[in-house]
């Protein structure tokens, strides 16, 4: 859990491209569990925006897998903009006062504790925006699981009046969003190593598959169609790894990333996606039971397409680093 | 894992692209898309040759430079980037070398190497016959035994190169009752050797790249035969791999992508600039990503040669998708030029001379020649994810 924390906070110090590994075989597992949202979402956003004190209360627990924490951006907007961003935070004497709803929060049904993005200042844009760390106990919240294609946990969580202190502000006042676009490409990066995982899988069980089917007293591999649908599928995903490893290095080497993390993401969304759906065209109709695995790739494919930007989003982005 | 290039490495490609700006200013080529197919400079190439840039990845007893695939890789980037005339030097450089070192004989290696690197001799590759495309081992070229020579007698077809070669490297049956793929050897034949015919072929955006050669009681001295008789066909199998695996099946029209992109954030449509259309922003960033993608296959390929491995399926894989990306952009950059996208080099009204008009005709040919996409994708099926071969 604290693989790329510091020694002092329970961690090991691995690099980023260390723990990129780590998620591309959470991917190739279709791991169900809150590791992407307690360390990436959660644990990585204290580590770049946190003081001292908050990494030293949050990090070492979550280190030892005390803690569940996650982040919640979205809003009703349903898109990652700044200006999607409606939940206020009021000043108070002890603190501040939170109300808003937030969308599409993972994990936050099992969260000790949410990140929340909330705006301090109406019409400053992506300047009047704060990140506090808020105790999911606290009166107040209800989180609502919403049910997705992927059977993960995305929740609604509405903020009613609650109440929180002045030490549960990360970073500065309107600080927030310049702490989120700093953990944002990492954020995307380890969930296309998880869809490097995952495609590599589904790929795998879709070869195994061929060799094995017989029909016409061959196996189905020996047919053209199928081999070539196959050969589709390994350029989509050498191209998802590349493209993938291309920018987690760039990131772990510190270096100016920003197109190449989009062309990772952009590239993995629709790859991913169309891996899994070949994968269901050779597999027949046991792909499509739920007798067998493949359906958990189909869908985790379309839910991690949509996560962070698509592809029509990340392309924006590249369109813009093109100086178009 | 590292992604980054050496400071030598970033070095020499500097001094490419310097090279190459002169070679610009001075007039001595025009940057446009499948230039490096089209033209044939032997005074390029000598230049070429001076600076090292031609055999770099050779052993240094036969005149190479005993560098890295990754620096001939860095070199050939550049050189395609500007579409440079290389095609005096490029088969033999790429392939044909390549064969020579790992199959030839000393006396070959010591003939034809050293005359390679310095760019005094231009080979071509006769491969493919009129009955022999995709289907390479039915080749019914044949070279018969006799005395201190063999006796070629057939046909190739789609010899790139054939009418300005010197010599013409060929793939003939030399035995006629064996199995097709134990009967095939590989010969380098001197075209000026009697009995052998050229005749061009013109390709659909009418150039004259492509030929006919016709072989007629050519005799052809038994010390050109490369490697033992009869091995031919498993030795054309290692050198197929150097002609997929290469930048130029990404990078053919280039010119074309780069000048596209500026075009879209100049030309103005109703008011606005080409770039603020949402179709044309998304479509040129998607094909910026795909040539992002390709251009990692191809440098994936470049850094298992230069660890002294021949690429699996990898070089059929880079090859198959690159070649799509060219013809995707070709298509892409006639759609939107819109009606303007039509015009050929040379016409009134034409945007960037035509090259987006030029370039869908010459793109019909990438994913055909040097091995078929359907042939690559039978590869990676069959070579690389082991899928079962039909019983035929």
């Amino acid at each position: 859990m604290g693989f790329v924390f510091p020694e002092k906070y329970g961690g090991m110090e691995g690099s980023f491209l260390d723990l990129t590994v780590l998620m591309e075989e959470m991917g190739r597992a279709c791991l169900p569990g809150p590791f992407f949202s307690t360390v990436i979402l959660g644990g990585i956003s204290l580590l770049e925006g946190g003081n001292e004190k908050q990494k030293e209360r949050f990090l070492p627990k979550i280190a030892k897998g005390e803690i569940i924490l996650t982040l919640a951006v979205t809003e009703v907007s349903g898109n990652y903009e700044p200006e999607g961003i409606e939940t206020r935070s009021v000043k108070t004497e002890e603190g501040y006062t939170i109300d808003g709803t937030k969308l599409f929060v993972p994990d936050a049904h099992i969260a000790d504790y949410i990140l929340v993005a909330a705006r301090t200042e109406e019409g400053k844009g992506n300047n009047g925006i704060a990140l506090f760390i808020i105790d999911t106990k606290s009166p107040g919240i209800t989180v609502t699981p919403l049910k997705t294609i992927s059977g993960d946990k995305q929740c609604e969580v509405r903020f009613e009046g609650v109440k929180i202190k002045e030490d549960a502000l990360i970073g500065g006042l309107n600080n927030g969003w310049s702490i989120i676009q700093k953990v944002w490409p990492k954020i995307v990066v380890a969930r296309c190593a998880e869809m490097v995982g995952g495609a590599q899988e589904a790929l795998g069980m879709t070869i195994n598959y061929a060799k094995e089917r017989e029909q016409f007293g061959s196996p189905i591999g020996t047919l053209q169609a199928v081999q070539h649908y196959c050969a589709d599928m390994v350029a989509d995903v050498d191209g998802c790894r590349y493209i993938t490893y291309q920018a987690a290095w760039m990131l772990s080497c510190g270096l100016s990333c920003d197109k190449e993390v989009a062309m990772a993401k952009a590239w993995c969304s629709d790859a991913f996606r169309r891996v899994t759906a070949k994968g269901h065209q050779i597999h027949g109709a046991i792909g499509f039971t739920e007798e067998h695995d493949l359906h958990l790739y189909y869908k985790k494919a379309k839910t991690w397409e949509l996560f962070y930007g698509d592809s029509n989003f990340h392309r924006e982005i590249v369109a813009q680093q093109m100086g178009l | 894992m590292d992604f980054s290039f050496t400071k030598e490495q970033e070095r020499l490609r500097q001094e490419v692209r310097d090279f190459l700006e002169t070679k610009v200013t001075d007039g001595e080529f025009q940057v446009k898309s499948n230039g490096w197919v089209e033209s044939h400079s032997q005074k390029f190439s000598k230049d070429m040759s001076r600076r090292g840039w031609i055999g770099m990845t050779w052993p240094k007893e036969y005149g190479g430079h005993n560098q890295s695939y990754i620096d001939r890789a860095i070199v050939m980037e550049e050189m395609l980037t500007y579409q440079a005339p290389i095609g005096f030097h490029f088969l033999a450089d790429r392939q044909v070398g390549p064969a020579i070192i790992h199959f030839g004989n000393d006396e070959q290696k010591k003939t034809y190497l050293p005359k390679i690197i310095n760019a005094d001799i231009s080979i071509a590759i006769g491969l493919s016959e009129p009955n022999a495309g995709s289907d390479l081992v039915s080749v019914k070229t044949t070279a018969m035994e006799q005395g201190d020579f063999y006796i070629i007698n057939g046909q190739k077809v789609w010899t790139t190169g054939g009418h300005r070669a010197d010599y013409i490297w060929c793939l003939v049956r030399t035995d006629l009752n064996a199995p097709k793929h134990k009967a095939l050897s590989e010969f380098i034949v001197d075209v000026k050797t009697p009995g052998i015919t050229v005749r061009p072929i013109i390709n659909m955006a009418g150039v004259h790249s492509f030929n006919e050669i016709f072989f007629e009681d050519v005799k052809v001295p038994k010390e050109n035969l490369v490697g033992p008789k009869n091995r031919g066909f498993y030795q054309l199998m290692a050198q197929v791999d150097y002609e997929r695996a290469g930048l130029e099946r990404l990078m053919q029209n280039y010119p074309l992508f780069k000048n596209l992109v500026e075009y879209a954030k100049k030309e103005k449509r109703n008011g606005n600039p080409l770039s603020k259309d949402p179709f044309i922003r998304n479509k040129l960033a998607e094909l910026e990503v795909e040539y992002q993608v390709g251009r990692l296959f191809c440098y994936q390929v470049a850094w298992t040669l230069s660890q002294g491995r021949i690429p699996n399926y990898e070089a059929a894989l880079c090859k198959a998708f690159c070649t799509q990306f060219e013809q995707r952009l070709s298509d892409a950059a006639t759609r939107v030029l819109g009606l303007y996208g039509q015009l050929m080099p040379g016409s009134k009204y034409a945007p960037m001379d035509g090259d987006a008009a030029d370039s869908y005709l010459w793109s019909v040919s990438y994913t055909i020649q040097g091995g078929t996409l359907e042939v690559l994708k039978n590869i990676v099926a069959t070579r690389g994810l082991g899928l079962p071969v039909a019983k035929s």
